[in-house]
């Protein structure tokens, strides 16, 4: 009954909320769209970073679609994410640059048939178990790509030359430079996001939800639940593969570290973080995850007792007992503290329907 | 882990064979020892504790500090089981019992964040370096079973040594009023608690018996395996991976299921070196264990001796 | 006999040593309803269960039309035209009333594989949520989170979901448990009104509504059936008086 309610959905088909978060998001779009034209975005490294958060944002975004919204809490997506991007270094022609539009295409296809037969497997289990298998056969892959030489071990591979984006003898962007690649991503993120959204309000929406709050009930209403998880599983494996590829192009170079159950547990934090099921989210969870790492790398060097302690280099000790606060204490993440805040401010105006 | 030291030649014989199984007992009888702390955990108290591995690593490493301070593994093996037991209670004092009532995703996210943690207090701690441990003199002989062929005394040492906890597990919970009220517990905690017992006060001793069951399969394997960053995350894979197969909060099952990984895991090793003559990608074996469990999700998605959700 | 919907041939449950539903043989034709009654512990909720394929029988067959459809999942048995209520309120708490009974509706459209047209633009689908729980009683409760109303409302809106599949084939467990009085004779009418083009089974402890709808009424004890027959006949019945009428079983 709890976990039942802790997804409560605000009452009415119209009201204040939707459309003062759809402004919010222009807002933040269109700032994020002239960045890189003022005085900030001329710093490399800003644009480089706000390119990785956007890259993780994606990737947290689709672990939202199978967790926040369908209740499928994997501990996999790493496998998603990482076998997108060894897609890209493999299809890439030794020390060529591969075609963008064909092996970003070939990239989010592999990622969907691993999506479908690891779903086919993982989704005939529930709870517990579904986190156990999810994250073993993640690991599977890892040690797949890890252990042998099928792809560089666990060097990884160098992506030299960044894929080429030319469609019909037009080049529309060049993924080399900076700025371009930040642009890319951001109109990936941008059309993912409303994709994903127009998804979630759609008949396939409601139902993924729907298995979510209460999936036997679901079945005796007469919905096959099984098929439309294995949908959700492989849309959600889809965009983890979209976010994998513009990782290995931002960073050239894949290693088993990409299928990591780090990289999983990662996403999964982003996503509570920044409070599960509204997409908009895990962009928060993403970025608040990526600067409060950043923040904890940049610890300084302490003396205790004579003896020093790099709190920087033991970033992970901080970054661990974060997580454990927050699974603690937030475990509506900082959306679910900022709709109950603005609830409690705003409720009382939007009334409900008589 | 343990089994891969196992050396064999291309061709089986019967005494390499007999070694093999061997090694597969031994090998699956660690993990079951590993596996059943954390089933305990989750059938009893619907825990699902990631953060098990690092305590098998934590194990690993007091075998180490302890018996380089103490002089021998002997003295080692207690102060540390004594040490990781306490080390189980303050945990679940200070963390896990807020987990009780909590959806599997906090448990899972809690004991991600306690992982990192923990890894990252053995490096602060011990550093980043492989160490080895040795053994107890007594034991570091090994029994010829060819001109060419012996068994280290070590590991049959071992391997007695998680059978007799095994019983003595089965035992407590099968034939003592503490496993009485343990399994009661299990099924209706409200009812137990009326009957006048703290199920708090059993749930603190279950954690921390699983805490030591994990620590203690760490100190048992740390001469063998040596003590290593990571090792713990290994271990909590192959874990979940026996759980699931054998069926979580069920130690029938996990015993069961660790056997079968034992063997799956040493013969596949053998296997593909035998099919393939040459080593093609003998690595592959790793994923012997995994096939495995697909093969054990298609045909019964509970487990061999899960419960059937109905 | 072509209007019998659905019929069961000595059905069979075992819950490890208990046998909570034995050789039951029953049948619900179009247009009438058949009551079940019987103890607290009868089987009659397990029953449900297996009519409706939330449990796989230990024995027997059940049949819809001609159709065998022993052992198959819930969602097929509810495709085929069954919907059911249940005992314990069983709805989507933190969604809406109106979207509630949306999600039952959304089951007539055949698969919900459409992923991008807006869920509410379908106007047959918004159409039916909002007539079923005009006709269970919620006219103006549509945007109320479920987990927000009533008691007597929840198990309204349990009706309303079930009639928002459009089923030929309603089971329905104890619909008027923990209903006020008002609501009570509303359902009791409403089922009244159903019953001209459904079939219903209804598990029921009101036996003033019971005795007033049903037109067949089946009488388990432990699990099996006792006797069967028209109200009057169980009325009279010495062996119902006896097992179950004349005792203090009766509840409501
Ligand atoms: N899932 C189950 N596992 C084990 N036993 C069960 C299960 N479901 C029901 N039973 C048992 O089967 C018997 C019949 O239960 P059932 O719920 O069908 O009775 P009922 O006639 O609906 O009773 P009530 O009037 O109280 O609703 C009971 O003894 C019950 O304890
Ligand atoms: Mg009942």
């Amino acid at each position: 009954m709890n976990a039942q309610l802790s997804g409560m959905e605000r009452p009415g088909r119209s009201g204040l909320a939707p459309a003062a978060s759809a402004a919010l998001l222009v807002i933040l779009v269109v700032a994020m769209a002239v960045l890189p034209l003022t005085p900030l975005g001329a710093d490399k490294f800003t644009i480089q970073l706000l390119t990785r958060i956007m890259i993780m944002a994606i990737l947290a975004m689709s672990l939202d679609l199978a967790m926040g919204v369908c209740g499928l809490v994997s501990f996999g997506h790493a496998a998603f994410f990482g076998l997108a991007g060894y897609v890209l270094a493999l299809v890439a022609p030794q020390g060529e640059a591969a075609g963008f539009w064909t092996s970003i295409a070939m990239a989010m296809a592999a990622t969907a048939v691993l999506a479908l037969v690891m779903g086919a497997l993982v989704l005939r289990t529930t709870g517990v178990y579904f986190i156990m298998v999810t994250l073993a056969l993640a690991q599977m892959l890892y040690f797949l790509f890890h252990d042998t030489k099928l792809a560089g071990g666990s060097d990884g591979i160098y992506i030299y030359v960044r894929p080429d984006a030319t469609l019909f003898g037009f080049r529309p962007f060049d993924l080399d430079n900076v700025q371009h690649l930040y642009y890319v991503v951001l109109v990936a993120l941008s059309l993912s996001y409303l994709l994903l959204r127009r998804v979630l309000s759609s008949l396939f929406g409601k139902v993924m939800s729907g298995i979510r709050i209460n999936e036997s009930r679901m079945q005796s209403l007469g919905y096959a639940t099984f098929r439309y998880k294995l949908v959700c599983f492989m849309l959600s494996g889809t965009f983890a593969g979209l976010a994998g590829y513009f990782a290995a192009v931002q960073f050239g170079v894949v290693n088993p570290d990409m299928l990591g159950w780090h990289l999983s547990g990662s996403a999964m934090m982003m996503v509570i973080l920044g409070g599960m099921g509204t997409l908009w989210g895990a962009v928060i969870g993403a970025a608040a995850m990526i600067l409060a790492e950043m923040g904890f790398q940049a610890l300084p060097a302490v003396t205790i007792n004579g003896s020093e302690f790099n709190l920087g280099k033991h970033w992970q000790l901080w970054m661990g007992s974060f997580i454990v606060l927050v699974a603690l204490y937030l475990p509506q993440g900082l959306g679910g503290a900022l709709s109950a805040l603005w609830r409690a401010l705003f409720a009382r105006k939007a009334a409900p329907r008589p | 882990m343990a089994a891969r030291q196992g050396r064999l030649g291309s061709q089986v014989d019967i005494p390499s064979f007999f070694i093999q199984i061997l090694n597969s007992i031994q090998y699956g009888l660690l993990l079951f020892l590993c596996a059943s702390g954390l089933t305990l955990v989750f059938g009893i108290m619907g825990v699902i504790n990631l953060a098990h591995g690092s305590l098998y690593m934590i194990g690993a490493y007091l075998a180490f500090s302890l018996s380089e301070h103490l002089g021998s593994l002997w003295l080692a093996l207690p102060v540390g089981v004594v040490l990781a037991v306490v080390f189980g209670a303050v945990l679940e004092w200070l963390l896990i019992e807020r987990l009780y009532k909590r959806e599997h995703l906090h448990q899972v996210l809690l004991t991600y964040g306690l992982i990192l943690v923990f890894e990252e207090l053995r490096s602060v701690i011990w550093g980043d370096d492989v160490h080895g441990v040795s053994m107890p003199p007594l034991l570091a002989a090994s029994i010829a079973l060819t001109d060419t062929l012996s068994y280290p005394v070590y590991r049959l040492w071992m391997s007695g040594v998680c059978l007799v906890l095994a019983l003595l597990m089965a035992w407590v919970l099968l034939r003592t009023r503490l496993g009485m009220i343990i399994r009661a517990g299990s099924v209706n905690s409200e009812m137990v608690q009326s009957l006048g017992i703290n199920i708090g006060v059993i749930h603190r001793i279950v954690f921390a018996a699983g805490v030591g069951l994990a620590a203690f399969a760490g100190m048992l394997a740390a001469p063998v395996s040596s003590v290593f960053p990571g090792m713990g995350n290994q271990v909590l894979i192959i874990c979940f991976v026996v759980v699931v197969i054998g069926g979580i909060g069920s130690l029938k099952g996990a015993l069961v299921g660790a056997i079968l990984i034992g063997v799956v895991d040493t013969f596949g090793k053998v296997l593909t070196l035998e099919i393939a003559g040459v080593k093609i990608l003998p690595e592959l074996a790793g994923m012997s264990i995994y096939l495995l469990m697909a093969v054990i999700l298609i045909w019964r998605p509970e487990g061999i001796f899960g419960k059937v959700r109905s | 006999m072509s209007d019998i919907v659905l019929r069961t041939d000595t059905l069979t449950r075992c819950f490890g040593g208990l046998t909570a539903v034995r050789d039951v043989s029953l049948a619900c034709r179009f247009g009438e309803i058949h009551a079940v009654i019987g103890p607290n512990g009868a089987g009659k909720s397990t029953l449900v269960n297996l009519l409706s394929g939330d449990l796989p029988p230990s024995a027997g067959r059940i049949f819809f039309g001609e159709r065998d459809i022993t052992g198959l999942a819930s969602h097929q048995v509810a495709r085929m035209g069954v919907g059911r209520s249940y005992q314990k309120t069983n709805i989507f708490l933190p969604l809406s009333t109106f979207e509630n009974c949306r999600l039952a509706a959304q089951t007539r459209l055949g698969h919900s594989m459409r992923f991008f047209r807006h869920a509410l633009s379908f106007a047959e689908i918004n159409a039916a949520a909002d007539e079923a729980m005009v006709a269970a009683g919620l006219v103006g409760r549509a945007d109320v989170i479920a987990a927000t109303l009533s008691h007597g409302e929840q198990r309204q809106l349990e009706i309303a979901m079930a009639l928002a599949t459009r089923p030929r084939l309603l089971l329905l467990d104890e619909p008027l448990a923990g209903m006020g009085g008002d609501e009570s004779a509303r359902i009791v009418e409403l089922l009244g009104g159903l019953a001209r083009d459904h079939a219903i089974l209804l598990i029921e402890h009101d036996m003033d509504a019971v005795f007033a709808v049903a037109d067949v009424l089946t009488v388990m004890v432990n699990g099996a059936v006792l006797e069967s027959g028209s109200p009057e006949s169980i009325r009279s019945s010495h062996a119902v008086q006896e097992a179950y009428l004349g005792s203090d079983g009766v509840h409501g």
